[in-house]
């Protein structure tokens, strides 16, 4: 029987280890914010993302007093570290709706440790991403008017600009992202404001669980709600970045022009996403001991959709090759050939490709799999690359486009590197703000993970089932140590 | 603060200036303050303004110091202003309408041509420099320099004042101070005193000089200017014995050869008309003129050429000497034997048209070969035909000018001058090094005067310097090209205390010694009979003074009366009271209906009107060339140096060094490799790959090909040159030389280029470039021979363009004449706008309910001149940016005109061909559908119009434009500041801020002006009215732009040119702009001759159309 346990712990792993009750689950989530310590970490991580963010602002302020051009954005290259970075944020926005919405009505349980966090990140992430749009306007003051408001000019924006999409899908985007977190934060916010000593907290927890007493009425509500949520979020997963690709593939760029766009977008997105929720959460489990929520099976499933993800971008690379020759056209085919291997910036396509197609072939091995560490670096490749592969695309098509007399180059100056790396520390500074007032975990959910919580118990259907376990368990490697 | 010990200082200086005794005493003060112990006391005692003495400003600030220019134009404040007299209007001059512009006619003068020129003028301020198409001399063309000499006279760097060793002083101070000397100097006739000019064409001026050498005979009157006709007029005397000034018809040439003559860039655009008329293909004139073009270094004459052979500048003489001999010419004999067939299928192309070729050697080529072209001219019988002789236009030609500056150095050096007096140039800058007028040397003039309109150079080392007057501002005449006179008059009274050459002669006279320059150029004129030069009845109906209609009726004068032009230009608000003309009153003459007796006062008011003196050209003069100049022993060369050779040559955008601070121009790109801000050396493939410089450039950046010439200089970007130290017959170059790879430039072979490394230009021009005067001899003034050596140093240079290869796409076509003549279908293109998924047809039925602007430029005639550029810089008000921004590929013009190799052989390639890029305005253009707010838009007429002050700036329009011609203002880069370029700008185009695309409007103000006349008369605009800048400027007339609707329109004609084609037409864009190709005439029997591919043109693009069957 106990070797059955063992077997049943290989095949469906526990999303919480240890010994956990309902309580101990409360206790442990919820002392992070309220009652330990802040732990000193947190302070050094945060006052260094906190003062990279004060770059974005003194880089922000720089930027409206002379104008963009401080970047070496240029003609021809009118876009460049500001789209780069815009689609980028964006992109790695997706994986927290993705976890939250799509796993939900998938039923995956085990989205529910990492769904909390990666929803964080999603609005983090968006909240950087709806910088850059408005602040790459030559006038960002006026930015507003691509907004359809009504105005004495009696002028719309118009919605033949996928610029105009792009400020919908976003809009929304981030609005419902929002909402859904928040939503999803309610009762956990309530068993704060139950717990939380100081009064200060304790008002504002009021405040912000809206009356939450948990009673049947609430969760019936919560849950249609959260389900009706996550039935608007799952389409704007996809239509996001669906959009922000047809920023480029509605131009007649080479490069840019390309119908298959969309669903090339969304994997990088999902991809890019996967491997920001495990840059972050790696670290976490360790720093806050969250190791029992965030199991290692976590960690290994994610790597699992990184790297599916992952090939459908190397598939996009691939065709995005194809079609340049075979459209026959001669600017197209010039753009590929310039990426690959004529161009000045071909050394960027191959480290696009090293991190983007190679570095994920890792996790085809349980061994790198299974490595926290090795899973962190490709990740962190992963990051990179996704970069790169926005680079490649915006940079790398438009500096030589049709007229070789108005080809030109791009190199970032220093504020392009600040706006970057501010954002970066903009977006730790709200990530630690996160874990330090908000449980990084979604308590609740994680109770319903317990064996308490499944009062039924399917232990009689288990044993039933032992010889169709033990089939399965011969065609399974042994368990890593 | 004062302290004990500064006092003591002061008395000390104090007492110091009080030991010297005597007249020195009261010239000394000033002097004084330039001694080191007064700066030091400034230092101890004023530390802040101690900084102040010793102000650089560096070109590195120079888009921060526009900014901040306010400051120093606040200066004007500081000067004594003239008093100024408010006369209200009784009789309203009739002709001036506020907020219309007129259009005077005036002249500028360079080298001793002057171009005829009208300027338009806005409410009394000039703000746009037009050719005068009614001269003669230059028909309606105009330069990048007369363009660009509006933003001088605007530049807030001119000087401001008289000054006196740099402290401020007044025009009486100076006339005071003048008079005494003068009349101290008459003791000996006057033989201490020197005149040194540029070149002289002004009758005034020569008059005066005349009656002045009668009052002060032992005076004497040199000519020196850097770029000058020196071995022009050594040439003539060696062939005919007398200088004589020649005069080409090369709108009679059916076969040119210019050995080493830069025609296309020379400042005589005349030139460019006259050979464009030969040049135009049409379907009833297929046969157009041939260019053979023999070059020691590249230019955009030879670009153009059909055949061009590259040689080295000592081998020109042999060249000609071997072209001579195959011309039959007798007694000639040649050591060169190389290009044997080239030069004898070339002579047999000249003979073949005797009477009908033309030969011209350039300046830069030794007395020798202009003899030899004489004598070619004479053989072929051109002479009378395309080639007209006449008496030299500037007096005192018989010398040429260095051998005048000699003369003039020996005297100071020998002590003999008391008295320099400089009226205009710079000779302590770019006289030869060897003649230099250096410090030392004009510290032994004990009185130095200046006139200039910069305190350069020069200005810093005479001890009186006085505000030269701008042409804009000043009465004065000159002669042009073809010999005929023309009047200068101001547009605007000076900004500054200024004064101009006449009147600085004329304080050398007893009598009338203060008189204005309109009294001293009309009292000449007087002189002249005027009358009698008239020939023209003052009734006859004279064509208006502006591009025919451009606008309209302002500016059309009504011929029965010669409306006083000169009062005008003096009775506009603003500026209205200076005492320039005492014909004020003739604002309120009343218009004679009947022929006016052609007295003086109307035939002046002509001639002002008109801006030149119908027939004052000199007679052709009747000349025989001998080849007797062969048997003279040739004139020593100078010693061999090194192992290259070195031309020195003008600089194409800043001349000799007196545009330097002209931002305009100093962000024109070189026609030829479209670098900015600076001078560089051109070199070779082969030479630079033999020396080592530049050697970072991979075979396959450099390798011939459809891919060739990829990256010449700039590996795709990075316009790094290395810097080599020069020497140049034993001379270094102070600073190193950035050396730049052209292909075409022969082996061996070094081009540097003057005008650059001033150290006081300005704060645009100072401390730009190296400077070839360093270095330029007498006895080499053009070309010599030296070593380069790369010094290890990098430099970043700034070029509008990295990429001079088409890549095998079809963007400008060239096409074989032959071929194209023989073929009915070729180049021909199909037409997508069927295939559009979204047919706008309810956009076709506006369009043809409205006027229809289209552009057609004609790349046949298009020589690359850069015209366009500046006159759309001017017209539109287009920000400089700097040399920074430049290299961030952020410049601004909207009209490029871009340049492409052909062939495939890098060392001698085809062209580079140009093509001017400016806005297509597209009928589906793709800016317009990704702009979110809706800023760019199409209008009824088919033009893509740009909203400035709805644009948000998101840039994407320009991204999705395939043509690249929108511009976005990354940063603040116009100056808001400056009164000067407040005044400057035209009113009529929007000033961009920062953050805000621009791009070219097709000069929709000038249609909207247009139109406004047309409604008045309530019909359509007629073809001609609506001319955009670029246009007007053409000398070439390669852009026609008008009405395509209507069918007897020059533009509905050549839209329906076989050449015609569209770019990037597999985009379906539907541009209004189109191209006509270019067109190779060669000559088959050229050992050159590039037989063309079937379905190619000669600049190696495949081209994707039907089979010609």
């Amino acid at each position: 029987m106990q070797d059955l346990k063992e077997v049943q712990r290989r095949i469906y792993p526990p999303m919480v280890e240890g010994d956990h009750t309902l309580a101990t689950v409360t206790d442990k989530i919820s002392d992070v914010a309220l009652k330990k310590k802040t732990p000193f970490h947190w302070f050094i991580g945060f006052g260094i993302a906190f003062m990279i963010a004060q770059m974005l602002m003194m880089t922000i302020i720089w930027l409206l007093a002379k104008g963009i051009g401080i970047w070496g954005t240029n003609q021809p290259v009118g876009w460049a570290f500001p789209i780069i970075n815009f689609v980028w944020w964006i992109g790695i926005g997706h994986a927290g709706t993705l976890i939250s919405a799509i796993l939900l009505l998938l039923n995956q349980k085990w989205r529910t440790s990492i769904n909390r966090f990666a929803e964080a990140m999603t609005l983090f992430a968006v909240a950087c991403a709806g910088l850059y749009p408005v602040f790459h306007t030559g006038r960002p003051w006026l930015a507003y008017w691509l907004f359809p408001y009504p105005n004495t000019m009696s002028i719309w924006p118009q919605f033949r600009s996928p610029l105009v999409w792009d400020v919908f899908a976003v809009s929304t985007y981030a609005t419902v992202s929002l909402l859904f977190w928040y939503v999803g934060l309610i009762p956990d916010l309530a068993t704060l404001r139950d717990r939380a000593k100081n009064r200060f907290f304790k008002f504002v927890y009021s405040i912000l669980s809206w009356g939450w007493r948990g009673s049947a009425r609430h969760w019936h509500r919560f849950e249609l709600a959260y389900l009706i949520l996550a039935g608007i979020s799952t389409p704007l997963v996809l239509s996001v970045h669906s959009i922000v690709s047809l920023d480029f593939s509605v131009s007649q760029l080479p490069g840019w022009h390309a119908t298959f766009f969309p669903p090339y977008f969304v994997g990088g997105a999902i991809y890019a996403g996967f491997a920001m929720v495990l840059i972050l959460c790696i670290p976490l489990r360790h720093l806050y001991n969250m190791k029992d929520f965030i199991t290692h099976t976590h960690l290994v499933y994610m790597g699992k959709v990184m790297m599916a993800t992952g090939f459908i971008v190397g598939y996009s690379y691939l065709f995005e090759a194809f079609f340049g020759w075979y459209s026959a056209s001669q600017y197209e085919w010039f753009m590929i050939k310039s990426r690959i291997w004529t161009g000045p910036y071909w050394y960027m396509y191959w480290l696009l490709l090293l991190c983007n197609v190679s570095a994920i072939q890792l996790l085809w091995f349980k061994r790198f799999r299974n490595s926290e560490v090795w899973l962190f670096i490709v990740s962190i490749f992963v990051s990179i690359g996704m970069w790169l592969e926005r680079f490649v695309i915006i940079v790398g098509s438009i500096h030589h486009d049709f007229l070789p007399s108005s080809w030109g180059m791009y190199s970032p100056t220093i504020f392009d590197i600040s706006m970057f790396v501010g954002t970066l520390g903009f977006f730790f500074t709200l990530i630690y703000l996160f874990v330090r007032f908000v449980p990084m975990i979604s308590i609740f959910e994680v109770r319903t993970l317990l064996p308490e919580a499944n009062v039924h118990g399917h232990q009689e259907d288990f044993e039933e089932n032992v010889n169709e376990i033990e089939y399965i368990y011969d065609r399974t490697d042994p368990p890593n140590a | 603060m004062p302290s004990k010990d500064s006092k003591q200082n002061f008395a000390l200086l104090r007492d110091k200036i009080l030991s010297q005794n005597g007249k020195e005493y009261w010239r000394s003060v000033e002097e004084f303050v330039d001694a080191p112990e007064f700066k030091e006391f400034v230092t101890r005692e004023y530390p802040h303004e101690a900084e102040v003495w010793d102000n650089s400003l560096s070109r590195r600030n120079f888009v921060k110091v526009m900014g901040a220019s306010l400051a120093l134009a606040g200066l004007s404040g500081c000067v004594m202003q003239p008093p100024e007299k408010i006369v209200p209007y009784v009789h309203a001059d009739p002709d001036l309408i506020p907020g219309k512009p007129l259009y005077f006619a005036t002249g500028m003068t360079l080298g001793g041509v002057t171009t005829g020129l009208l300027a338009k003028s806005y409410d009394g301020r000039p703000i746009k420099v037009e050719g005068n198409p009614d001269h003669p001399g230059s028909q309606g063309a105009t330069d990048v320099l007369a363009q660009a000499s509006l933003l001088n006279m605007y530049d807030p760097d001119r000087s401001q004042e008289v000054t006196y060793r740099g402290t401020p002083k007044t025009w009486p101070n100076f006339v005071t101070e003048l008079r005494g000397k003068v009349n101290e100097n008459r003791v000996d006739n006057g033989a201490g005193i020197r005149f040194l000019t540029e070149t002289v064409t002004s009758p005034t001026l020569i008059e005066q000089f005349k009656q002045l050498s009668a009052e002060l005979p032992g005076a004497r009157w040199y000519q020196y200017e850097p770029i000058n006709n020196d071995n022009a007029t050594a040439g003539a005397k060696l062939a005919f014995g007398s200088p004589v000034h020649t005069i080409y018809k090369f709108d009679k040439a059916d076969r040119v050869l210019l050995l080493d003559a830069d025609i296309f860039s020379d400042f005589n655009v005349g030139y460019i008309k006259d050979y464009t008329k030969r040049r135009q293909w049409s379907e009833e004139n297929k046969e157009i003129n041939r260019l053979y073009v023999v070059e020691s270094s590249v230019s955009i004459t030879g670009a153009k050429a059909d055949h061009r052979l590259a040689v080295k500048p000592s081998a020109m003489p042999e060249v000609a000497k071997a072209i001579a001999a195959a011309l039959g010419i007798g007694g000639v004999t040649s050591t060169n034997n190389e290009n044997a067939a080239w030069i004898n299928a070339l002579a047999k192309d000249l003979m073949a048209s005797r009477g009908r070729s033309v030969v011209v050697a350039g300046r830069g080529q030794s007395p020798i070969v202009h003899a030899l072209a004489h004598a070619m001219n004479a053989a072929l019988g051109n002479v009378g035909q395309t080639v007209v002789y006449t008496d030299p236009l500037s007096p005192n030609s018989d010398r040429t000018q260095i051998d005048q500056l000699r003369e003039l150095v020996t005297d100071i050096d020998a002590g003999k001058v008391k008295m320099l007096v400089i009226i205009g140039g710079n000779p302590v800058y770019n006289t030869p090094v060897d003649l230099r007028l250096d410090e030392d040397r004009m510290n032994k003039v004990p009185l130095r005067i200046h006139l200039g309109e910069h305190y350069d150079e020069t200005g810093e080392l005479c001890h009186w310097h006085i505000s030269g007057k701008h042409y804009l501002e000043s009465w004065s005449d000159g002669r042009s090209n073809d010999g005929t006179a023309s009047i200068m008059q101001p547009l605007i009274s000076p900004l500054y205390d200024s004064h101009n050459a006449h009147e600085l002669v004329q304080l050398f006279f007893k009598e009338n010694y203060d008189k204005k320059d309109y009294d001293i150029v009309k009292g000449f004129w007087q002189s002249q009979n005027l009358s009698s030069t008239s020939t023209t009845p003052a009734a006859a109906p004279a064509r208006p003074p502006a591009p025919a209609g451009t606008t309209g009726n302002a500016t059309a004068q009504p011929p029965e009366s010669p409306t006083n032009a000169a009062a005008k230009a003096t009775a506009t608000p603003g500026n209205a009271p200076e005492k320039l003309a005492p014909t004020t009153t003739g604002a309120a003459t009343p218009p004679a209906a009947a022929p006016v007796p052609k007295n003086f006062e109307d035939n002046w008011r002509k001639v002002v009107h008109d801006g030149f003196i119908p027939n004052s050209a000199p007679q052709p003069k009747t000349v025989t060339a001998s080849t007797a100049f062969l048997n003279q022993p040739a004139p020593p060369a100078p010693g061999n140096s090194g192992n290259l050779e070195i031309v020195i040559q003008r600089d194409p955008c800043v001349y000799d060094g007196r545009f330097v601070n002209n931002g305009w121009l100093q962000e024109l790109p070189n026609p030829l490799n479209k670098i900015t801000w600076e001078n560089v050396g051109l070199i070779s493939p082969k030479t630079a790959a033999r020396l080592g410089v530049n050697r970072n450039y991979k075979e396959r950046e450099l390798g011939g090909g459809e891919e060739g010439y990829a990256f010449i200089n700039t590996k795709g970007g990075n316009k790094y040159s290395e810097l080599v130290t020069l020497t140049y017959q034993g001379a270094q170059i102070s600073k190193g030389v950035p050396m730049w790879i052209t292909p075409g430039q022969p082996d061996d072979v070094i081009t540097i280029f003057m005008g650059y490394g001033r150290t006081k230009a300005g704060r645009v021009g100072t401390g730009l470039g190296y400077n070839a005067y360093d270095v330029r001899r007498s006895d080499a003034m053009d070309h010599g021979t030296g070593d380069i050596k790369p010094n290890g140093e990098r430099t970043e240079i700034a070029s509008t363009q990295i990429h001079f290869n088409m890549e095998g796409r079809d963007l400008l076509r060239v096409w074989d004449l032959e071929q194209f003549n023989g073929n009915e279908k070729i180049g021909e293109q199909e037409d997508f706008y069927p295939e559009s998924m979204y047919p706008y047809e309810q956009h076709q039925e506006t369009y043809e309910k409205n006027h229809k602007w289209g552009m057609t430029i004609d790349l046949n005639s298009c020589v690359g001149c850069n015209a366009c550029v500046i006159a759309c810089q001017s017209e539109n008000n287009i920000a400089v940016v700097g040399k920074e921004q430049v290299n961030r590929s952020r410049e601004m013009h909207w009209l490029r005109v871009d340049a492409y190799y052909g062939g495939d052989d890098l060392n001698n390639p085809t062209g580079p061909a140009f093509q001017p890029v400016l806005c297509q305005q597209c009928e589906q253009a793709p800016c317009e559908v990704v702009c979110p707010v809706h800023a760019t838009v199409h209008s009824a007429e088919g033009l893509n119009d740009m909203t400035y002050n709805r644009c948000v700036g998101t840039r994407y329009c320009s991204n999705n434009c395939p043509y690249k011609v929108r511009r976005f203002n990354f940063l603040l880069f116009q100056d808001w500041d400056t009164p000067q370029f407040k005044l400057m700008r035209n009113p009529e185009v929007t000033v961009r801020s920062r953050g805000v695309m621009e791009k070219c409007t097709y000069c929709t103000q000038r249609i909207a002006a247009a139109r406004i006349e047309a409604e008045k008369d309530g019909r359509a605009i007629r073809d001609g009215e609506a001319v955009t800048a670029c246009q007007s400027v053409c000398p070439a007339d390669a852009i026609i732009f008008g009405d395509m609707h209507d069918k007897d329109s020059k533009i509905a004609r050549t839209k329906q040119d076989r050449r015609n084609y569209t770019l990037l037409n597999e985009l379906n864009t539907q541009p209004r702009t189109t191209y006509l190709a270019g067109l190779k005439n060669q000559n088959k029997e050229m050992p050159d001759y590039k037989a063309p591919k079937p379905h190619s043109g000669m600049m190696g693009a495949e081209r994707a159309e039907p089979e010609a069957e």
